[in-house]
């Protein structure tokens, strides 16, 4: 692994007015959505960065992060991208202002893989790529309606599928199961572990 | 003349070279292949939605489930995103356990992707073999957790439990002959490492065996050799990892780029191809195999002059022993506490990935601060190869389109999730 220390401030001098993270020995990258493709790209070229592979490409949805983070952006693309040349890694956060119709631009002109990952996020978190070559549903079943990784989409889902002998078809119907949580979610206090 | 034109061609999901419920939407001319479309998602659980709505330890065996031919691997980069957030230290032999049973999963993986590659190309008899060896892995994988295949090993700060001193025997049931349940329980007479060593002893005259049948072989080689060509920077630019990027000739293993747990003690080559076909990714693989047997007895020979803990003693995350919770309250009280609400990681997010089978195998953890994951991501090796797979096999014939789909080693359940 290069000398993280190095690394981070490198791209903190490079990458000036966009926040750096620093946790877990991990860099950060957290940069408004409009201008991720241009940081990439910049990423993937400078001689002493060289992110030649993008490893992963997520989607987050904070609506329902406790903290409100960077302009209480809803939607959020991470991407992991890896130096083989430097052997480091480094992720990117891009944050898309609008919450009810999130758009961010295609990144598959500069990391050719990304084109089934943003598939995958349109599908399970409907957000728009602009230019994207092929912006079909990847995962998700045949006119599937609904973003089901979105915090409001429920675990059970909407619909359920079952084979109905009486017309000897499968049929769609609204879901018969009862949403069960036997372990609520809970957050401690600051300074709970302190007594 | 007539006038012919390209048809499409539905390929899947039933077939049985499509490796499970792939989908391929083909665009043919003649037997070419002009464009070729996955459709994925028939084995899609919501893994990762799941996992918001589980406690920590709960997503465990979720995790068996992704890819399930190597099913400790993927606990292993869950459990690693954990401790990393936590900073939790794991005990020496829990590590070289967890590197002794990556390498008994990845000859799990190569065994499996073995057979069913050469099967898928005609040739028969090498699935029957390694399956046979599969069994002997099978019940390691038993003595150590109970199941043979969703094991549910790897725990945050270590692992379940110790290596068992015995095997398992097979007992006499009114079918089977007693010199035949003798014969089977031979080796299982000593401890678990007895048994895995006696494994490791054999298995490399089973390799033996599978090279004659294939490497040389000449049916083999017209199916494989220049088929699938990838160049290393074309890989690179598709996201390949582990054999399929090393196959095109880039040097790249996380066990040795970016060691975890003990790789960096160990001494292991990493197998390189040069042309970046098939053949050379199954040649790859191969020598893999070979280096895992070697990894295998050094953590064997480790393992059985160096007793200790395996799984962290800080009870916050970790269980207390039983005898413990009889006698202290105190145990008994963290127990209540890990198996009812869980533990809670700190707020933040972490990557952590391990040198899976089929490349690199990563969990994207995001925390708000609760026992439950806010967001968790699996980055799947196989997803990033099989969406090359339109590129690959362009141009190429049909029934090389099955030998690109068995190089690519895909199991459904980690690229559907």
């Amino acid at each position: 692994m290069t000398d993280f220390k190095k690394l981070s401030s490198n791209i903190k001098k490079i990458f000036p007015g966009y926040q750096v993270n620093l946790q877990f020995d991990e860099i950060t990258l957290s940069v408004p959505a409009e201008d991720v493709s241009k940081v990439l790209k910049k990423l993937k070229t400078m001689s002493q960065l060289k992110f030649e592979q993008m490893i992963d490409l997520a989607a987050v949805d904070f609506s329902e992060f406790p903290q409100k983070n960077y302009e209480n952006c809803r939607y959020a693309v991470v991407y992991h991208l890896l130096s083989l040349k430097h052997n480091s890694r480094i992720r990117v956060k891009a944050f898309i202002k609008d919450n009810s119709f999130p758009v961010i631009e295609t990144i598959t002109s500069t990391y050719a893989n990304a084109d089934w990952y943003e598939r995958e996020a349109f599908d399970l978190f409907g957000i728009m790529f602009l230019n994207h070559p092929d912006l079909r549903r990847i995962l998700t079943d045949y006119g599937f309606i609904g973003h089901p990784f979105r915090k409001d989409f429920p675990m059970i889902g909407n619909i359920e599928m079952r084979y109905d002998p009486s017309q000897k078809r499968v049929i769609y119907q609204p879901v018969t199961i009862d949403p069960r949580n036997n372990v609520p979610r809970v957050i401690h206090d600051e300074g709970f572990r302190n007594g | 003349m007539a006038e012919i034109k390209n048809y499409t061609m539905n390929f899947g999901p039933q077939h049985p070279a499509a490796h499970g419920v792939l989908r391929l939407i083909l665009e043919l001319d003649g037997e070419v292949i002009q464009r070729a479309d996955p459709h994925i998602g028939l084995l899609h659980r919501a893994t990762e939605k799941l996992a918001e709505n589980r406690t920590y330890i709960q997503s465990v065996p979720y995790m068996d489930r992704l890819d399930y031919v190597s099913m400790m691997m993927n606990e292993h980069a869950y459990v690693m995103a954990i401790e990393k957030m936590l900073n939790l230290k794991v005990p020496i032999r829990a590590q070289y356990i967890r590197v002794l049973f990556d390498e008994i999963t990845r000859l799990l993986n190569h065994l499996l992707w073995l057979g069913c590659h050469a099967l898928d190309v005609g040739a028969m008899t090498v699935f029957l073999y390694a399956f046979r060896e599969r069994e002997d892995l099978f019940d390691c994988y038993e003595a150590v957790s109970g199941a043979r295949m969703h094991a549910a090993y790897y725990r945050p700060g270590g692992v379940y439990r110790d290596l068992p001193d015995h095997m398992p025997q097979y007992q006499n049931t009114r079918f089977s002959r007693p010199n035949v349940t003798h014969k089977l329980n031979e080796n299982r007479q000593g401890s678990l490492l007895d048994f895995i060593d006696d494994f490791a002893n054999r298995f490399p005259k089973y390799i033996d065996e599978y090279e004659t049948l294939l490497t040389d072989n000449r049916i083999w080689k017209q199916r494989t050799v220049g088929i699938g060509v990838v160049s290393p920077e074309r890989a690179l630019e598709l996201g390949f990892t582990g054999p399929m990027l090393r196959g095109s000739g880039i040097e790249w293993d996380l066990r040795k780029k970016q060691p975890y747990e003990v790789y960096d003690k160990l001494d292991f080559d990493i197998p390189v191809g040069v042309e970046g076909d098939c053949y050379d990714r199954y040649l790859v693989r191969i020598e893999e195999m070979r280096q895992s047997v070697n990894l295998i007895q050094q953590c064997s020979k480790w393992l059985r002059v160096n007793p200790g803990p395996v799984i962290s003693d800080n009870q916050k995350y970790a269980p207390p022993k039983r005898q413990d919770m009889k006698e202290d309250m105190e145990s008994m009280i963290h127990h209540f506490k890990l198996f009812t609400e869980g533990f809670h990681l700190p707020k933040g997010e972490a990557y952590a990935a391990v040198e899976h089978p089929k490349g690199e195998f990563g969990i994207y953890l995001v925390s708000d601060g609760a026992n439950k994951p806010y967001r968790l991501k699996i980055r799947a090796p196989g997803f990033a190869h099989l969406a090359s797979l339109d590129e690959m096999t362009k141009g190429h014939m049909i029934s090389d389109l099955v030998a690109i789909i068995g190089t690519q080693d895909i199991v459904f359940g980690e690229i559907d999730r």
